[in-house]
């Protein structure tokens, strides 16, 4: 018990960002994520994008974009992260992996879900972070870029 | 590189080493300096030494009444996956290693003149000559075959009761059973048709070739994932710890981050055959004290619905922390309070991101008559090497698998530089 009182203490130091999903009514995924955080809206996309990961994508690849081994892929100083052709890492947000290819020489059993209820401009953002967080220095991603890569919506 | 406000306010200062709380003395005598307990932080009276390291990524371990170890890599080393340490001139120091078998896996154990192993899909075992030594490494009889062996959750941990029977865990290939797995409010299948090969524990005969599902009992329903399992010979019952289910959070009109970070449990179940544990319709909520429906259900984190026919655990850990370890101490080296009690080796949570991770730890709960009688505590600590865990990879160490020595010493794994701890008391 003593462990958990802990924790609360400990986590009651964070602001979190909570996603707040529309209620599900009949459409299963929500059209669109709405982010708060009571700070004001940073004003770059990279601090947007920090936002955004901590929401969604740090629970898998950590706070320092070292992935889990085995599990879930490092971001930090990952190949296809960094490479100068954005499409894979766009398309993966969007459509999540489960192709347990080999990225950088190692297999990574979970899956990530498509990201697809993120905009485009979320998803610029969060790419935009990540390709100049953990050691990365690559540029930055436009919702333009995404906008291209997003499948047609189906009806 | 410029920090971001946001950023910051979670990324956490990670402090340096600490050893065991008290400053490094060198020990004349000794030409290298060990770190002292191996670097582990224990109790009063206890004392550790590495006993191997580098051995590769240990996952589980057993120890011969000769004192000797085998160790179960998770991968081969140098092509091989079964080690074996002596410790030749009995200075606590493995001074011989020999290897066989190619496969990876995580389960060994010894029960009646052989040697059991697993890989990720079959069970072999090995006849042992009176020295607890394998006769013919070449002549591996595979006892079980073709379990399923997916991407997540696929080592198969084994274990032996006194009648001639093994239980095999075979993890589930998923986090929950949606239709589209660890997405965002994604609905559970119902009924889950992975509970028909995984998400269980199966028991086949120790002494039959090539069994499979069609010729093993399944023997227990609704357990996610274990790890760590053993044989408590004083209630002669299974008992296994669960991996709990991650991310309750996809479902963020009834989970916070947080409640995400906390729940559920990671329980012990002493499993009853036939049992259901429910998995993936329910969890284990330890600050309400029951079993509860899941969100891909229904669940809202109250509703107990169908939960309410599941059978309960016999205890409850903080949520994630992984226990890959179980063993039940008969040994008489260690103090009364510990015989019959439960060390869990908890290899040390990824899913409390943003929070800093817990567990890497190895802790001791006591028990009478197959149940706990009293809180746990944590009986092995310091083997990640920081203070704090903010992301798995920081930990130089983390705990696996657990063994009892002849003398009742209790050995730890460690699958990430593969070191075998001796943890040994002195009255
Ligand atoms: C449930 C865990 C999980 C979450 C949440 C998650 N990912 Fe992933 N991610 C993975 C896994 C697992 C893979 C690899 C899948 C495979 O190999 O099939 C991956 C792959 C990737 C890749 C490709 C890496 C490479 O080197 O090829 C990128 C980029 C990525 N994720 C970014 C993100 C971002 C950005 C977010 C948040 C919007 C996110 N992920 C959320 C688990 C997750």
């Amino acid at each position: 018990m003593k462990k958990f009182s802990a924790i609360v203490l400990f986590s009651g130091i964070f602001v979190f960002a909570i996603a707040q999903v529309k209620k599900p009514s009949q459409t299963k995924k929500p059209a669109a994520v709405k982010i708060k955080t009571s700070a004001t809206k940073p004003a770059t996309s990279k601090a947007r994008g920090a936002v955004v990961y901590k929401t969604f994508c740090i629970k898998c690849h950590q706070v320092d974009g070292g992935g889990v081994q085995h599990l879930n892929p490092p971001l930090a100083e990952a190949s296809a992260v960094v490479a100068k052709d954005k499409s894979k890492i766009i398309k993966v947000v969007l459509n999540g992996m489960t192709s347990k290819e080999e990225i950088d020489g190692e297999v990574y059993g979970n899956n990530m879900a498509p990201h697809n209820f993120l905009n485009d401009q979320q998803v610029a953002d969060v790419l935009t972070f990540i390709r100049s967080s953990f050691g990365n220095k690559a540029s930055a991603v436009t919702a333009a870029e995404v906008k291209k890569l997003r499948p047609a919506k189906k009806k | 590189m410029q920090k971001l406000l946001v950023a910051a306010s979670f990324m956490l200062v990670v402090s340096g080493v600490f050893a065991s709380g008290t400053p490094k003395e060198k020990k004349a005598h000794k030409p290298k300096a060990d770190p002292v307990n191996a670097g582990l932080k224990l109790k009063p009276g206890f004392s550790a030494v590495a006993f191997a390291e580098n051995v590769g990524r240990t996952r589980h371990i057993f120890v011969t009444p000769k004192g000797d170890v085998y160790a179960k890599l998770e991968r081969p080393k140098d092509g091989k996956a079964i080690i074996l340490l002596k410790d030749k001139n009995g200075d606590n120091k493995a001074d011989e290693t020999s290897g066989f078998a190619n496969y990876g896996g995580t389960g060994i154990t010894i029960k009646d003149g052989y040697l059991y192993a697993s890989s990720n899909s079959d069970v072999y075992r090995y006849k042992l000559n009176s020295n607890y030594e394998v006769i013919d490494t070449n002549k591996g009889e595979r006892i079980i075959t073709g379990l399923v062996n997916g991407e997540q959750h696929n080592t198969k941990s084994i274990v032996l009761d006194n009648s001639g029977n093994i239980y095999v865990n075979i993890g589930a290939p998923a986090n929950s059973c949606q239709e589209e797995d660890r997405a965002t409010n994604s609905k559970g299948k119902d009924p889950c048709p992975l509970l028909e090969t995984a998400g269980g524990i199966w028991q086949f005969k120790a002494d039959k070739i090539d069994q499979t599902y069609s010729n093993g009992v399944h023997y227990a329903s609704g357990i996610r994932n274990v790890v760590g399992l053993d044989w408590n010979t004083e209630v002669n019952d299974l008992f296994v710890m669960q991996h709990g289910r991650d991310q309750l959070d996809m479902f963020p009109a009834h989970f916070t981050a947080h409640q995400s970070v906390e729940l559920p449990a990671e329980i012990m179940i002493r499993v009853k055959k036939g049992g259901n544990y429910g998995w993936p319709y329910c969890y284990y909520d330890p600050f309400q004290k029951k079993t509860v429906l899941a969100p891909e259900y229904g669940g809202d984190g109250k509703t107990v619905g169908r939960c309410a026919l599941m059978d309960q655990p016999v205890a409850a850990f903080p949520a994630h922390m992984a226990p890959n370890g179980l063993l039940f101490y008969t040994g008489n080296l260690f103090p009364e309070k510990y015989k019959n009690g439960a060390f869990i080796a908890f290899h040390g949570s990824w899913n409390r991101a943003p929070e800093k991770q817990e567990g890497y730890y190895v802790v001791f709960m006591p028990f009478k008559n197959g149940r706990p009688a009293g809180d746990w505590e944590v009986f092995a600590d310091g083997f990640a090497g920081v203070e704090t865990v903010n992301a798995p990879r920081q930990a130089q160490h983390r705990p696996c698998g657990l063994a009892q020595g002849p003398d009742g010493s209790l050995y730890v794994s460690d699958d990430v530089k593969g070191t075998i701890y001796k943890i040994s008391y002195k009255k």
